[in-house]
This record gives C-alpha cells, structure tokens and sequence, in this order.
C-alpha cells in the first residue's frame, strides 16, 4: 500500500514536471560577439495585420572595426502578437542572419529589434520598423497601386513604369510624412476629391471625386497616414499612454 | 469519541444547536454568491476601463457612454451570440486609438458591429465571458479566434464577389482555380455552383509526337527544375514510378495528325531573326523567358519556355506553331497565320532555348509492358487524368475531398501530425505547403508556394463555412454567374480561332491582359481599326504586354472589323449622331487650353510626342483618325459608364468643355503614330 503510495507520487510528480516543463527556445550559444548590429535589408515594409513580411529581415553583426563577425547571436524582438521565424539564432559566415516575420494582429506601427550582445553582457540593436494595416488601410493601399501609384510612387519596376518624372509638379510619395502630415485630412480628402487646381495646387492631380466612392478616398487618406514617414501624430487629440 | 462524533456533538446537539449551524452556513452560502460575482474576470476589465478614462480630458463622455455588466449581441437570422463586448467594451471609442486591449477601438470597416457582431468575422467562442475560453485553441476547441492574418476569409462567407479590400482572399479564391486545386477538389459556393479550373492543364493524348520520354520523365522528377513558374506540382515519384508513368504515357500515345495531309516541317532557321519574329509577334505578352541576366520576363498566360528547345520535337513545334488547335482544340494560344519562314525563325530561335543539364542524368531503358501496366496503375491512383486527357482513362470524379465546407471542418475529425498547432488554419496550411507530411501513401501532391500564397489560399478556404450556406440570402453578395457569351457568324470563327478571349473581355467573358471590346464599335473608326488588327501598333506606351501580329488576311481583318462596328455599340448613345461633331468655330483652339489647362490631359497622354511626356493613357497623336467623335464626347463626361474599371478619371464636363476638348482630339491626324513599336 505505501510503496503504491510512494510510486503513485512519484509518477504524479514526473508528469505534472512534464506537464509544467515549457519549450523555451535558449537558441544555440554564440561562439562570437560582436559590438554593432546593423539592419541590411527588411525594414520599412507594410503588410496587413497579422501578415507575413514580403521581404525577410537581414541583420548583420559587426566587430569593433566595422567587419562583419560569423557566430554571433542575434535575438529578435517586436510589439504583441509578432512572431520571427526563427526567433533567434547565429551569424553566418557573411556575419548576416535572415528570417521571417509575421506581424502582429493590430494594426500599427511595429518597431522590430534585432538585439546581439558583446562579450562583457552589452546589448546593441538595430531597428526594423514596419507597418501593419487594417480594413481600410488595405483598401486604401490596393486603390493607390491601381490609381496613385503610378505618378505618387517615383519607383519604376519591370511590370510597371512610373509616371512619376513626367510632371511638370513631382507628386509627393505618400511615404512623405514631412509634406503630408501637414495637410489635414479634410484637405486631404478634398484635394483627392476635387483635384490639385481645386485646391490651389497643380492640375495635373485629377479630381477622383466621381471615378472613386467617398468611403475609397476615406480609405486612401487612411493609407497615406498609415505609411507616412515619419510616422503622422495626429494633433488636439488627447493620446492616452500606450 | 472521535474527532468526527465531537465535532458532530457540538454543531448538531439539540434541535436549537442544529438551527443555528444551517442558519450560519446559509448566510455563509449567500455570502459567496456576490464574492464570486465580484471576483469576475469580466468586471476586472471593466474596472480598469473605468480607471483608464477616469483621468482623459474625454473621460466625461467616455464614462457617459459606458454600460457595465454583461452585454451581449444576440442576431438570431446570423447564428451571432457574443459577449465579446463585455470586456471590449471601447470599440466605437476612436478617441482611444493606441491604448492597450481590451480597449483598442474597432478599426473602421465598412460594417456597423452591433449588425455583424464579431465572431461573424473574428470567430471564437462568442458567448464565453472569459479570456481563454473566448480566444484560446485548446485541444478541443471547435472555434478558436481566427488569426489576424487570415480575417479576410470571414468577408468571403457573403462575399463571393471579389471585393477591392480583400486582396489576399481574392487571390487564394484565383488560385483555386489557376493552380487546379479544383480539378481534384469539389468547392462549391453557397448555392452549390462549382468553382471551375482556369488552369488548362494540356492533354496527353498525343504526347509522343510533342515530347520525349526523357523529358517527360525528368519533368515528373521534378516540374520546377524545368520551369521554375512551372504550377504542375511535384508528386514525388521514385525513379522507378517516374520510369513506368513516363513508359505508360508514351505508350498511350496516339498520333494527332493522322489522316490530314502534313506540310514538312520547315528547316529551323537563324536564331537571331527569330528572335526578332518572337519579339515582334509579342510572345512575350504571354510568355516568360529567362534573359541572358537571370530576369523572369513575360507574361504567364502560356508556359515558360526559358527551357523548351530541351523538350518539344521540331516537327511538332513547327506544327504547333502553325495551328496550335491542331494539337490541343482547347488551347490559348492564338493561331497565328505564320508563314514557314517565320516558323523556321521562331523555331531556329527557341530551338537555341535548351538546357543540358536538365536530360543530363536520364538513362532509360526501353519499357517493358510490366512497366507499362503499372505505370497505367499509377495513372489511376494518382489522379492524373483528374487535369490531364489521356486516352483511355476516364476522368474520376470527385477524386480528392469535397472542400466546400472546409472551413468549418470540426477538429475532432482532424488527425493532426505530432508537433503542430492544433487549429484548422494551421492544419490547412500544413496539408497545402507539405501534404506528404500527413503520411507518405498521401495523393496529395507537392506545390511549389510563397508562404503569401499559403495564406491566401488558407484565407479562401476557411472562407467556405457551413455559416456561410444559412446566411440570410439577402446577405450574400454574389458572383455573377459565368459569361456564356458567344458571337455569331464568320467573326466568331475569327474570334475563337485568335483567341480574342485569352486577353480580351468582351459582354463578361475573357482575360483581363487587354482593354474591354465590349463597346468597342462604338470607340474607334473602321478604317483604324482594320489597319490595327493588320498591323497593330502601341497606343498605351506604359504597357509592357501588347497585342500580338496575327499576319491576318485583308478578308479576315475586314470581316473582325465589320462586326466589331456592327456589334460591339455601346445602348448609351448612336456613335453615328452627328450633332456633337458639328463644332462651331473655335472649339478646338479652346480645346487645346482645356486640354493643357484646366484638365492637364498631357499628365496621361502624349499628344505632341516632341513635348508630352505623361504615358499612362493610350497615345492621341492620332486620335483623329482613331477614335469616334461622339464616343471621345461621352467618354470625356463618364468614362467609367462606358467602360467600368477604366483608368481615366469621370470628368462629369460639361458639355461646352466636352465638345471643344472632342474637337481638340479629332484634329489629331499625325502621319504616324508617335512612340509606337514597329
């Protein structure tokens, strides 16, 4: 009876121990440090809420002079909800480490980290800020590929040629927050509307009052916000403390 | 006396003893009833959201506004009971954009929550009022809250038409159908209309005379290594299943030419002047090829062909190019009245497309008919003839799973693989990036997928819920049913034998590559148009797929035309009226201020090549000789009436403007038309 007792205990014991035990992910141990980490390339994407980055994240470690260091341990880090795959893990040769990044469910600004340390316990990170959109960001984001992009966007790729240069007026890129932040929304929504002659601006901006719906061009005024850089505070609102 | 018989003795000893004990347990019962309502995780909520305005400069109307207690938003005809809002209790508050949930405000979609309520969209355990058992999977929670990633699935319960904000949902729904997920799989729409394949995979009856064993072998090892476009999928044969397919199809093979006289082939001829003859027929409208740097250009209506000197016969290829419906009656490919010389360039020229390493490694022996028959066996089992004609074998139906209610697929019938998360959108993800990984005897075969087109499919799964077959029809917003739209007489010949639809929409049915023609006859004039379909020219500059030379006929290029004129006017107006082309005097110089002023015109078009610039919309250096003056009139007033869609903007001009800027326009008459290819 006692010996069933004891044995009883102790598989009770081993199985809530089991039970309890959480899979943290330590990551391999870093057989370098270095004294800087830099982001080469993943920063400054927009996807929807929640979504995969197009692009992956490419950090890299460097040494005191400047070169890249193979082997040392970079751990990624971001707001609620971001899930990095893997979430952290080694250099390599070329002292760059990649992964991908889900973001997470809300809508916002994620300022992701990629954080190494040095030998003595120091922590370096380098910034990825990227952006998730909601409803009607996105909806304002699919309508600026179809109507806006190809004069807003001075960029031009294989499939799509920007129109960009060929105004007389350069169109501002809906990335620039220092020119766009400026213009209120309602002025934002009338220039979209009725077009730049309207508004004292350039004729060579349309009015899309009568081609898109009120709700689309609310949609494109939301997108501009939500891409701005840097980033749109919006002012006379009380902004509670995250 | 024991312990049990003392205590016993001193709560129960006399009548009056044994009052007073109940009468203190009772209160002590009545006690907890509150102590444990007050414990709730709920209120908890609610008070911190009391504590969190308590201090705003809103804080007034915030408290104003706030109901405690447990709400709930019950909608019967949706099946919607949620309690989400008791603890989310902010979510029309804008004003507290950026504060942490429970508390974050709604953002704004085009739906009044308290009509949809949120497990509509969002899932979950709507009448659960406490965290976990709202939101969290456990092992057997029916209905977990939907990831974020993949809401857009939730729109596609009422909308199966494509909606503008949902991107991801309407490019899984393509998939569906462009990378045959549908030829194995039943998806039907709420009221049981099936989704039907786009994809055209090629039949193989015939396919001796186009391909080698070798290359039919390798390409089932692996179709990627061939194209890496390619979206036939890998079925991870073994060598020796790869060797007996391959001995089986050959073997099934019947010639295709049989009993019609056959031109020889022409000899292949300089791959350089070919190339020229690929460039100018505009393959590439349709084709990708890789460039000498590695670039992918092209088109993905027909197949990749950075490779195909390494696969198809010359004899065939000459064939092929001289009519493809020989071969293949249901191909897209135009029939491009060729002449031999030009074949035997295209021919010289993708004869040079090769690749060595590709057949490097295959060695076959001759088949023996064991193998024959098994490959036969392998045919069967593996579906093949689910996509693909083979002579023979009929085509099976309902060869994988029904996925029309996938989305709601219990997860007590899921048999999930060790290690993964246990949520139907994970399962789903998990069977479409590695199918094998369920089980090696699985059929499901292998597809080459970003991790975005995972999501998107996932995303147009989940959207077919048996939630979605009892929504109140009146909800549902649905999808216009196919276009059976076909043209009649001599023109129709035309119009099938060029494919007009691989790119062309015209009445609801065909491609998107190129304009709509529905009103086309009622937008240009006859004598433009015969001489664009003898030699078409570049009219949008920005574009890079353009309309292809057919090399056809003055008869058939006259007859197109005749109908096109006849057939294709828009109700809207008679294009014939020719009110709007008696312009008074000074219409066009007024036009032409208009034009450069007030409209800015040149941002989009190039009318004068020497100073316009803008090359989003179709060039106008001769839109006199183009385009019809009364169609150019209503165009410039409502565009996207007469063309719903279009790029140009709806002026809604008045008539004045309208008429001077149409009179600007129909003075164009350049010699030729500027910045346009050869």
């Amino acid at each position: 009876m006692k010996q069933a007792m004891v044995v009883s205990t102790v598989i009770l014991g081993l199985l809530s121990a089991a039970g309890c035990h959480r899979a943290s992910s330590p990551g391999p141990a870093a057989t370098a440090y270095g004294a800087a980490v830099v982001a080469v390339s993943g920063d400054k994407q927009v996807a929807g809420a929640g979504a995969a980055l197009d692009q992956p994240l490419v950090a890299q470690v460097n040494d005191a002079q400047g070169s890249p260091v193979a082997g040392a341990l970079v751990r990624f880090s971001g707001g609620q909800g971001v899930r990095f795959d893997p979430a952290s893990g080694l250099t390599g040769s070329d002292g760059q480490i990649t992964v991908k990044v889900y973001l997470g469910g809300m809508a916002g600004r994620y300022p992701l980290l990629a954080i190494t340390q040095d030998k003595a316990g120091k922590a370096y990170q380098a910034e990825f800020p990227e952006i998730a959109l909601d409803y009607q960001q996105m909806l304002g984001r699919v309508l600026n590929e179809k109507y806006c992009s190809r004069c807003h966007n001075p960029e031009s790729t294989a499939e799509r040629v920007s129109n960009h240069d060929n105004l007389s007026v350069p169109p501002h890129a809906f990335t620039d927050g220092a020119a766009l932040n400026a213009i209120s929304k309602a002025n934002l929504i009338a220039e979209i509307s009725h077009g730049g002659a309207a508004v004292g601006k350039s004729a060579e901006m349309p009015p899309y009052g009568l081609t898109l719906s009120a709700p689309d061009i609310e949609a494109l005024a939301a997108y501009i916000r939500a891409v701005a850089d840097p980033p749109y505070r919006p002012q006379g609102v009380f902004n509670a403390a995250p | 006396m024991s312990l049990f018989e003392k205590i016993r003795q001193f709560l129960f000893r006399d009548s009056a003893r044994t009052f007073g004990t109940c009468s203190v347990a009772l209160l002590v019962l009545l006690a907890v009833v509150p102590a444990k309502d007050h414990f709730r995780e709920w209120l908890g909520y609610q008070n911190g959201y009391e504590r969190l305005i308590r201090n705003r400069s809103d804080g007034v109307s915030l408290a104003r506004r706030f109901q405690g207690g447990v709400r709930q938003t019950w909608l019967p005809e949706l099946q919607v009971v949620d309690r989400c809002t008791t603890c989310h209790v902010s979510l029309k508050e804008a004003s507290l954009a950026g504060v942490a949930q429970p508390f974050r405000p709604h953002p704004p979609i085009p739906h009044a929550l308290n009509e949809f309520g949120c497990v509509m969209c969002h899932r979950g355990q709507g009448f659960a009022t406490t965290v976990e058992d709202a939101h969290n999977s456990t092992l057997a929670w029916e209905q977990p809250i939907l990831p974020a990633r993949y809401v857009e699935s939730s729109c596609g319960q009422c909308h199966e038409r494509p909606l503008t904000g949902t991107p991801q949902l309407n490019s899984g729904r393509e998939m569906l159908a462009s990378y045959g997920c549908v030829n194995c799989h039943k998806v039907l729409s709420p009221e049981g209309r099936a989704m039907t394949a786009t994809d055209n995979p090629p039949p193989l009856s015939h396919v001796a005379s186009k391909t080698s064993r070798e290359w039919i072998f390798a390409w089932l090892k692996n179709p990627q290594a061939y194209a890496a476009t390619a979206t036939m999928p890998n079925f991870q044969l073994s060598d020796d299943d790869a060797r007996d397919l391959s001995a089986f199809l050959i073997s099934q093979s019947t010639p295709y030419l049989e009993g019609a006289p056959r031109k020889s082939a022409p000899s292949a001829g300089d791959a350089q002047q070919g190339a020229s003859v690929y460039g100018e027929s505009y393959c590439a409208s349709c084709h990708a090829m890789q460039n000498a740097a590695g670039l992918m250009v092209g088109g993905n209506v027909g197949p990749e062909l950075t490779r195909v000197g390494s696969k198809v016969k010359p004899e065939w290829l000459a064939e092929w190019l001289r009519n493809p419906k020989t071969y293949d009656p249901e191909t897209a490919m135009p029939h491009y009245r060729f002449e031999d010389k030009d074949i035997g360039l295209v021919m010289g020229f993708l004869g040079t497309k090769t690749d060595s390493d590709f057949l490097a490694n295959v060695k076959l022996e001759p088949a023996t008919p064991a193998q024959i028959e098994h490959g036969k066996r392998l045919v069967n089992e593996r579906g093949c003839a689910s996509c693909h004609e083979i002579n023979g074998i009929p085509r099976p139906d309902n060869f994988a799973p029904e996925l029309s209610a996938v989305g709601s697929l219990a997860l007590s019938k899921i048999v999930f693989v060790p290690g993964m998360q246990h949520t139907l959108p994970d399962y789903i993800a998990a069977k479409i990036r590695n199918p094998r990984s369920f089980g090696s005897a699985l059929k499901m075969p292998q597809f080459t997928l970003a991790d975005s087109q995972v999501d998107a499919l996932v995303t147009a799964l989940l959207a077919q819920t048996t939630r979605a077959k009892t929504l109140p029809v009146a909800l549902r917003i649905q999808a216009p049913p196919p276009s059976t739209y076909q043209p009649a007489g001599k023109a129709a010949k035309l119009i099938a034998d060029m494919r007009c639809f691989s790119c062309h929409m015209i009445n609801g049915r065909g491609g998107s590559m190129a304009p709509e023609l529905t009103w086309e006859g009622s937008s240009v004039q006859r004598s433009w148009l015969v001489n664009f379909l003898k030699r078409p020219n570049t009219l949008r500059p920005a574009l890079i797929r353009r309309m292809p030379k057919f090399n056809m006929t003055d008869e058939e290029a006259n007859t197109l035309a005749d109908y096109i004129m006849a057939v294709y006017q828009t109700p809207a107006f008679d294009s014939g009226s020719a009110d709007v082309a008696n312009f008074a005097a000074g219409d066009a110089a007024h036009g032409k201020d208009l034009y450069y002023g007030k409209y800015a015109c040149n941002s989009c078009h190039i009318l004068d090549p020497n100073k316009d610039k803008g090359y989003l919309g179709p060039t106008l250096t001769q839109a006199g000789l183009r385009l019809n003056a009364t169609w150019v009139f209503h165009w410039l007033k409502n565009a996207q009436e007469l063309r719903p869609g279009a790029l140009e903007i709806t002026w809604n001009m008045g008539d004045d403007d309208a008429r001077a800027i149409t009179a600007f326009l129909m003075q164009q008459k350049a010699a030729t038309a500027q910045g346009g290819a050869k």
